[in-house]
């Protein structure tokens, strides 16, 4: 696809944009310039973008997630989701210069210590691009776990690491080689990867907590490597947290910082009201502080939900975050956060008063933003409003968006982009406390299971599914109660979720939309050309038997094939398959659908059943659920490795 | 003198003129053959020093950590101090049978009683019959190949696929595993050995990804028809693969394959103390360690050193058995916890003994 760059605006006007944008060569001479016009001009550069792609039918929304800033600081690399692309765009002019195609959903980037090499994993490819800076090509793609998304490169330009989301692991690469030389076990959902500035340590968060005892208090924890040894150090344990994002480490190294959520999911989601659904808060830990304190970022009236990125500035005086479901970025001044942290005697992170404490301002950005990236200096950072396909940049002095770098996505909104936007938006909910993605991170799940109605402690427990595929698959809820995806994402989010009216007509159109077309990821179990291997088959066989070992006849509707039918392999209707609980109110649930049922556990309809094993080995003891007593164990493992296939 | 022939004693009662110059002969001799086998001071390790038990299934080296699998609990040793890990750290069972330490990534790896557990920068995962494709919840044996995890279990074997997170077993169905009580697991860098007890040693390929299976010659009689024509026994405990040699251990004495020929250790032959050997750990294709109900073991091609609590006395012991058979004491002053050992692990050139009543640390003196 061409790329026409247009500029806009008089010369007079472009050399205002490049101070506003850039990085001139005498920075001296132009920093009184800059802080004394920042805000002056703030209001007219923002009307100003640098048009990079023609608004043709070819064009495509881009989705910038994740930014690097090259090391002269001319080329700033935006990552986009949606493009499948990295474009390098001109910081003095904001224009889009180059582009390259990487591979499918990249979700993370990182630059090369020595700035030569731009690493992109592309989570639905099990690859990562390595591009060459000064070429702006990809010149060798690299095998990963399974799902890549953050990434790091050691000070040396000698070895990747790469988060895998799906195989919760850090694959450490070899760049000379570029070979795998190991996997480091990391939690669940592996994402995100930060080095310390002295390049020693790498943080790993992740956007899946554990899998713990069912009906616990969900835990997260930070990976910490060594990347001396290559190996896993430490594991900061983060209690009540699911859902850890991006990390930043002060220049000192004293201060480590994670972005999180943390969801109140073991009691009914009627306190929203009581600001008791999710809680958008930071960990803090390091030697500024004893142990691993966690801040919250929410007002008594107002939340920023969905905590992303977070940028300390290089003086270590100011902390940003970015709030990928509120359109804003938060700033906090660290010496009063980390002064009201070492003072409180009890924990804040529930304390909805204590953000006043040291969030000294929010600044209002564009839509879902996600990546923040300061310059060196820390005068600016910039935003990725990954739904409006723009970077904002923000001063720093005053904290205030001075200029927009339109990168040129698609302008025409469809219905499927426009219900991306208010699947991401928590402006629906009451006080703004969250949105589809709080539960369903990057259109997933977020591995918990929820007391959502107002039935009483503890009642009708459910576990979140994934919302994949989900075409055929009607009626949703695990009790079958809504019978398409309108009744679903319109008066039950109202009604049970946002406790605020929400969508209007127009709008719940274009969220199911959006819901309905979430595409089915690549499986991973599936032998590249869709065969299977013997244990699939074996496996498949005993999904399909109608006898069992010793010839008995299993009834039609005891049989694997009878729920599990279809392309979805849902018969979509009710069932009981002897896993209700005392608290549940009815034991019919509604058959799920399988595809990439290896991703989503933990499994049964209360997610009670923490791996595939223990559908069967724990909560079938009477072959309600299928029958299995009379297999081997190696006879359930090959059934397991079907399933995991479909 | 240190070294006094045991042979000096058995003549002592002949005239004295032609005993004292048959003594120097002898003396001479001894002194002259007695091999120069490793020497140790012992420091043991109990409950009453932190140990969780005194009951040492195995012990594991890691670098200055030495990890130790006990009946209650699993302890962790390092600066000085021990730190213990039970089930409520998240431990499989609170009888740890084996250990594995995967060196490229750190991770140690725990076969119990009730499952495996991963020991990963304090976090403990557990994988168990039930909640995993664990063929059995007791884990007799545990090893690392790449990215395999290999566990020998009371119902065969297992290997778990840490990327992927696959189980694959192997039992009487796709094995020519007669019995399924696997006891023992050592991986090379083109075969996996599992010690079946009762049904001798199964090989696996890497490679080819076949099985082969070795079995004793005489059946399951408990007589050596046909010594050092095939494996000594088939109730087999340990094996031990390095150098493309293959050491087993058995109740019935202890064997050594090198692809093509057997060698059969007893002790009516060998420096053995006993036939009864828990484990064989080799350090490279001549030299080896067997832990007995009668002692340490240490055989280094031609000469054997043994190491123990006198049997009846429980003072510290150490002989030597050279390759002519002869016998030389070794004047020590500490031994090994107790005789009864289970397994060995090395830290340079010192040794770790794990044994039924206590953990020894073996400082090697020359």
């Amino acid at each position: 696809m061409s790329r026409r760059l247009l500029r806009h605006g008089s010369t007079e006007v472009t050399e205002k944009r490049k101070a506003l944008f850039g990085f001139p060569r005498s920075r001296r001479q132009f920093a009184g310039v800059f802080v004394a016009t920042a805000i002056a001009l703030a209001t007219l550069a923002l009307a100003i973008t640098a048009k990079a792609r023609p608004d043709s039918d070819e064009a495509r929304y881009l989705s910038p997630r994740e930014m690097a800033l090259s090391l002269d600081e001319r080329r700033l690399y935006v990552m986009c989701e949606a493009g499948d692309e990295v474009l390098a765009v001109d910081t003095q002019s904001g224009a889009v210069v180059k582009t390259v195609a990487v591979g499918h959903v990249p979700r993370g980037m990182t630059l090369s210590p020595d700035g030569k090499k731009l690493y992109v994993a592309n989570s639905w490819d099990d690859t990562v691009s390595e591009i060459n800076t000064s070429s702006f090509k990809v010149i060798r793609t690299l095998t990963t776990g399974f799902e890549p998304n953050g990434l790091a490169v050691d000070t040396e330009n000698k070895t990747l690491y790469v988060a895998n989301r799906l195989s919760n692991d850090v694959s450490v690469i070899d760049l000379g080689s570029g070979q795998e030389i190991k996997r480091l076990a990391a939690g669940r959902g592996a994402s995100y990867l930060t080095p310390s500035p002295a390049g020693k340590l790498i943080y790993c968060t992740h956007i899946y907590p554990k899998i713990g005892a069912h009906r616990t208090a969900p835990e997260s924890e930070v990976t910490i490597i060594d990347t001396l040894r290559q190996v896993v150090i430490d594991r900061k344990l983060l209690h009540n947290v699911a859902g850890v994002f991006h990390t930043a480490v002060s220049a000192d190294g004293k201060l480590v910082v994670s972005a999180q959520l943390r969801p109140h999911n073991l009691v009914p989601l009627a306190h929203v009201e009581h600001g008791w659904a999710f809680g958008d808060s930071l960990a803090i830990f390091g030697d500024d502080v004893n142990g691993v304190v966690q801040v919250p970022l929410d007002e008594l009236e107002k939340y920023f939900a969905m905590p992303y990125d977070v940028a300390i500035t290089p003086d270590k005086k100011k902390l940003y975050v970015s709030s990928a479901g509120s359109e804003a970025v938060s700033v906090i001044d660290i010496r009063k956060m980390l002064a009201y942290a070492r003072e409180s005697n009890v924990p804040i992170a529930n304390d909805l008063s204590a953000s006043a404490n040291y969030v000294v301002g929010r600044i209002p950005v564009g839509r879902n933003p996600k990546g923040l990236l300061l310059s060196r200096d820390g005068r600016r950072l910039f935003v990725a409003n990954r739904l409006d396909d723009s970077i904002a940049v923000i001063d720093t002095a005053n904290d205030v968006v001075v200029s927009s770098i339109d990168l040129g996505g698609k302008k025409d909104m469809t219905s499927l982009r426009r219900g991306e936007r208010l699947f991401y938006s928590a402006r629906f909910a009451f006080q703004g406390q969250f949105s589809c993605a709080n539960c369903h991170i990057d259109s997933t799940f977020d591995g918990l299971q929820w007391d959502l109605e107002p039935d009483g402690f503890g009642v009708d427990i459910v576990d979140n599914r994934s919302i994949e595929d989900l075409a055929g698959t009607e009626p949703f809820k695990w009790n079958g109660g809504n019978p398409n995806m309108a009744t679903e994402c319109g008066p039950r989010t109202e009604k049970f979720f946002y406790r605020s009216q929400s969508y209007n007509s127009a709008e719940l159109a274009d969220l199911v939309t959006y819901v309905m077309a979430l595409p089915y990821r690549p499986n991973r179990y599936r032998l590249p050309g869709g065969e299977l291997t013997p244990p699939q088959e074996r496996g498949k066989a005993i999904f399909e038997r109608t006898k069992t070992k010793n010839g008995t006849p299993i009834p039609e509707a005891n049989q694997c094939g009878y729920c599990h039918s279809g392309p979805k392999y849902t018969n979509t209707k009710l069932a009981d398959v002897g896993s209700g609980k005392p608290t549940d109110r009815s034991p019919l649930i509604d058959v799920p659908q399988l595809p990439n049922v290896a991703y989503s556990a933990p499994y049964l309809h209360d997610g009670s059943a923490k791996s595939m094993e223990e559908i069967w080995t724990v909560f079938n003891p009477h072959d309600t659920h299928g029958v299995t007593n009379d297999l081997q164990k190696d006879e359930l493992n090959d059934l397991i490795e079907y399933l995991r296939t479909l | 003198m240190r070294a006094i022939s045991c042979q000096l004693s058995a003549i002592c009662k002949v005239p004295s003129r032609f005993a004292l110059a048959l003594a120097l002969v002898f003396a001479v001799k001894a002194f002259a053959a007695t091999p120069d086998m490793p020497r140790f001071r012992w420091e043991n390790f109990t409950t009453a020093n932190g140990l969780p038990d005194n009951h040492v299934f195995t012990v594991l080296v890691d670098g200055d950590r030495i990890w130790a699998a006990t009946e209650n609990g699993l302890g962790l040793y390092e600066n000085g101090k021990w730190r213990v890990f039970t089930t409520a750290d998240g431990l499989a069972h609170r009888a740890v049978l084996s250990l594995a330490l995967d060196k490229r990534t750190g991770d140690v790896w725990a076969g119990t009683m009730g499952g495996l557990s991963r020991i990963s920068a304090g976090r403990i995962d557990t994988f168990n019959q039930l909640n995993s494709g664990l063929s059995n919840d007791v884990v007799y044996g545990v090893a690392i190949q790449g990215d395999y995890v290999w566990t020998a279990t009371a119902a065969g074997a297992s290997r778990y696929n840490t990327r992927t997170g696959q189980w694959s077993l192997f039992n009487e169905r796709n094995t020519p595993m007669y019995e399924i009580w696997t006891y023992g697991v050592t991986v090379g860098p083109d075969k996996v050995y599992y010690a079946v007890w009762g049904a001798g040693v199964l090989e696996y390929d890497i490679k080819t990804e076949h099985w082969k299976d070795y079995n004793d010659p005489d059946g399951e009689t408990e007589i050596v028809l046909f010594k050092d024509q095939g494996l000594i026994h088939e109730i087999t405990t340990s094996v031990s693969y390095v150098d493309s040699i293959l050491w087993v251990a058995t109740y019935f004495g202890d064997s050594r394959y090198d692809g093509r020929n057997w060698h059969n250790f007893l002790t009516k032959d060998s420096g053995l103390p006993s036939n009864f050997t828990n484990q064989v750990k080799a350090i490279d294709a001549n030299r080896a360690w067997f832990s007995t109900d009668k002692g340490l073991a240490y055989y280094d091609g031609t000469n054997w050193a043994v190491y123990r609590p006198n049997l009846k006395t429980g003072a510290p012991e150490m002989y030597v058995r050279d390759a002519e058979a002869n016998i030389t004491n070794i004047a020590v002053d500490t031994a090994p916890a107790h005789n009864y050992v289970l397994a060995v692990d090395f830290q340079g050139d010192d040794i770790w003994v794990a044994t039924a009543k206590g953990l020894s640390h073996g400082i090697r003196q020359k």
